[in-house]
């Protein structure tokens, strides 16, 4: 007598051998009661119980799978775990950084004068008054804020039409000549210039030509151009290349000229693309340190003159105020500066990308694409 | 009048095309004149420092004392930055390129990118002020439980401020890197392959295997290369977290020094030989970060014809 499998299946044979579509909402509301669990007997924190959750998660939908689907389909639910994985610690930096400079910085923009008074005549004995009397914390970012704005400003006035003629050059001159390929080769190891050898190289630029140790804001525009430049021109070039063919040949058709060509039809079609990449290249450039660090020295007040005299900006302001506080005994006051300047050079940075995006959006050709 | 206007024009016409490809052709060899300008600077302020007496060199045994234990903390620091960073960054662009809904894969990306418009300061004043703390419990756990292993040996650092955290925070300085440039890679695999491994009956992972990594692997090589140029240069994360010192084996003790920090640390209040010395320095990291860059290049450009990326 032979053993009969039973009739009545509950599920389909197509269905078979493969787990419920719920498994993985089970699985994860056992997994975070467990983390939950563990996390209790050693004490509670979220980092915690989310690390400890997601890895019960996978054994167990791993195991799950291996039991009823097979080593195949478990190996794929593994590597989907840990690429959804690695994808949420991408993120756990971006909100901690995020988070902290909010907590951190909002006090000090809050403060009444933070954007609108330098730190002339602000030493330490000052922000030790105002630990002990517990009254708001004097200085701000202005010159900071005001150094930055000229020298990125002078930084993109260099970048721009070199950027710009160079990207022109490959795509309408260049047909892939020695030197054309030659710039390409060049632009891109130019883009891995670590920022402080661009410092480097405009300090030593400048103390070889216009006298040793000479530290000015357009010292640092010329290493920020270093930076800029080779931005400018590998977005300027995707943007000339996309602009159609036809273009070119129908006011060629016309017996237009080259340049004519160039500057009344190509450049007018990408100049969405081109601002929106100029914008991005400043909002790289603007955050940038280093070079500053090495070519611009450290001011605490106003100063006017790109071309002469140390002059401060918003990142070297929140390096100085962090690592040299300007009371050593009460470095508080000067924290609460260097987290506000650096909300307000983060907001610069996304309002600059934000910029980039509506740019694009507003300018782009009305017809044709 | 019988004069043409097609051929009186020509002559101003002409001569606006020849300023105007005069104008592009100098802008083009300017970036050559700037990149040489930046090796030749760099060489003649250093030579100071290349020719001076040992004995004035800081440390007293002349300039490759002085640079050898700082390129070796430079390549320790940028190592184990890229060993963080590479499978979250190629496990990030999979996500993005395959994993995510369609319609929320160029948002995603925008988050990724994100990371990479957050000023290098901000993520040094974060690795300080926040990361360190939370960390050190953790070194304290690693020196006594693998104390053994030299790179976890004893005494941990109570402030946290060492090599591993700076390590850390520069391998989230180059993940978006990474990131983007495989995530480009990945999308221009041959969607016909990965259809194909599909019906043959292949699980989404083992399609992956088959179809997209194989056709993306020069491209995530030179990912990875250009993230260790980014890494080897970074200057602020090192500056800010790393309390330096003398080269040690021990990743969680306080020590080590990059050339990035070494030079902003110390350049706004060097003079004289010191100021040749860090150019010098400067150079040596010019140097390594162009070898590195232009191998990233060299292999990007030679698998152009069927890999598209660049």
């Amino acid at each position: 007598m032979t053993v009969t499998a039973p009739v009545a299946r509950k599920r389909s044979a197509l269905t078979k051998g493969q787990l419920p579509a719920f498994a993985p909402y089970v699985v994860l509301a056992v997994a975070l009661v467990l983390g939950a669990a563990i996390l209790a007997l050693i004490g509670f924190n979220a980092f915690g119980w989310g690390l400890v959750s997601a890895i019960l998660f996978t054994i167990g939908l791993v195991g799950w799978s291996a039991a009823v689907e097979g080593g195949r389909k478990a190996s794929d639910k593994l590597a989907t775990c840990l690429i959804v994985g690695s994808f949420l610690v991408a993120l756990l930096p971006l909100i901690s950084v995020i988070w902290t400079v909010l907590v951190n910085g909002i006090p000090g923009i809050i403060t009444p004068g933070f954007l609108s008074t330098s730190m002339n005549g602000i030493t330490g004995t000052i922000d030790n008054k105002s630990v002990d009397n517990g009254t708001k914390v004097l200085g701000g970012v202005y010159h900071a804020l005001l150094g930055t704005v000229q020298i990125t400003l002078l930084a993109t006035v260099i970048s721009v039409p070199v950027g710009l003629l160079t990207a022109i050059y490959l795509v309408e001159y260049g047909n892939d000549r020695a030197l054309a390929r030659a710039i390409t080769f060049f632009v891109d190891v130019m883009t891995g210039i670590p920022s402080i050898v661009a410092g480097l190289f405009s300090a030593a630029f400048f103390f070889a030509v216009v006298g040793p140790g000479t530290k000015t804001g357009a010292v640092a525009a010329v290493a920020l151009s270093v930076l800029m430049i080779p931005v400018v021109v590998r977005s300027s070039e995707e943007m000339l290349k996309i602009v159609p063919n036809e273009l070119r040949e129908a006011a060629y058709a016309l017996g237009v000229r080259k340049w004519r060509t160039i500057l009344k039809v190509v450049i007018p079609t990408a100049i969405s693309g081109i601002a929106s990449g100029v914008t991005l290249a400043i909002a790289r450039v603007i955050g940038e340190t280093a070079p500053i660090l090495v070519t611009a020295g450290f001011a605490t007040s106003i100063n006017n003159n790109v071309f002469g005299g140390w002059m401060a900006s918003l990142p070297t302001f929140i390096y100085t105020q962090i690592l040299n506080p300007t009371s050593p005994s009460n470095p508080d006051p000067s924290s609460q500066r260097a987290w506000g300047a650096a909300l307000v050079l983060i907001i610069l940075v996304m309002l600059l990308n934000l910029g980039a995006r509506l740019i694009a959006r507003i300018f782009a050709p009305k017809a044709g694409r | 009048m019988t004069t043409n206007s097609l051929t009186t024009s020509q002559g101003a016409g002409r001569a606006g095309d020849k300023v105007f490809s005069g104008a592009t052709l100098a802008a083009g060899c300017l970036i050559l004149v700037v990149l040489f300008g930046v090796a030749l600077f760099l060489v003649i302020q250093a030579i100071p420092a290349l020719v001076a007496p040992p004995a004035d060199i800081q440390g007293g045994q002349g300039f490759f004392a002085y640079i050898g234990p700082i390129v070796v903390g430079t390549l320790i620091a940028a190592v184990i930055a890229l060993v963080i960073a590479t499978p979250v960054a190629i496990g990030v662009a999979l996500f993005i390129s395959h994993y995510a809904p369609r319609r929320l894969a160029s948002g995603l990306g925008y988050v990724v990118d994100l990371l990479a418009a957050i000023p290098s300061v901000v993520y040094g004043a974060w690795g300080a002020a926040f990361l360190a703390p939370q960390i050190s419990p953790a070194y304290g756990w690693l020196a006594s439980n693998m104390g053994w292993l030299p790179i976890f040996q004893g005494p941990a650092s109570a402030t946290g401020k060492t090599i591993l955290t700076a390590s850390i925070v520069l391998s989230v300085m180059v993940l978006p890197i990474i990131t983007s440039l495989s995530r480009e890679i990945f999308l221009q695999a041959p969607n016909l392959h990965e259809e194909a491994a599909l019906a043959l009956g292949a699980t989404r992972w083992e399609m992956i295997k088959i179809a997209v990594l194989p056709f993306g692997r020069p491209g995530i090589v030179s990912a990875i290369m250009l993230g260790l140029g980014r890494a080897l240069g970074e200057t602020m994360a090192v500056a800010l977290v790393l309390s330096s010192g003398a080269l040690t084996a021990s990743l969680i003790q306080s020590g080590n020094q990059t050339i990035a920090a070494e030079i902003a640390l110390n350049f706004p209040e060097a003079s004289g030989l010191k100021v040749s010395t860090l150019i010098a320095a400067g150079l040596v990291l010019f140097v390594i970060t162009l070898g590195v860059n232009m191998i990233a290049r060299w292999i990007i450009t030679r698998h152009k014809e069927f890999s598209g990326a660049n």
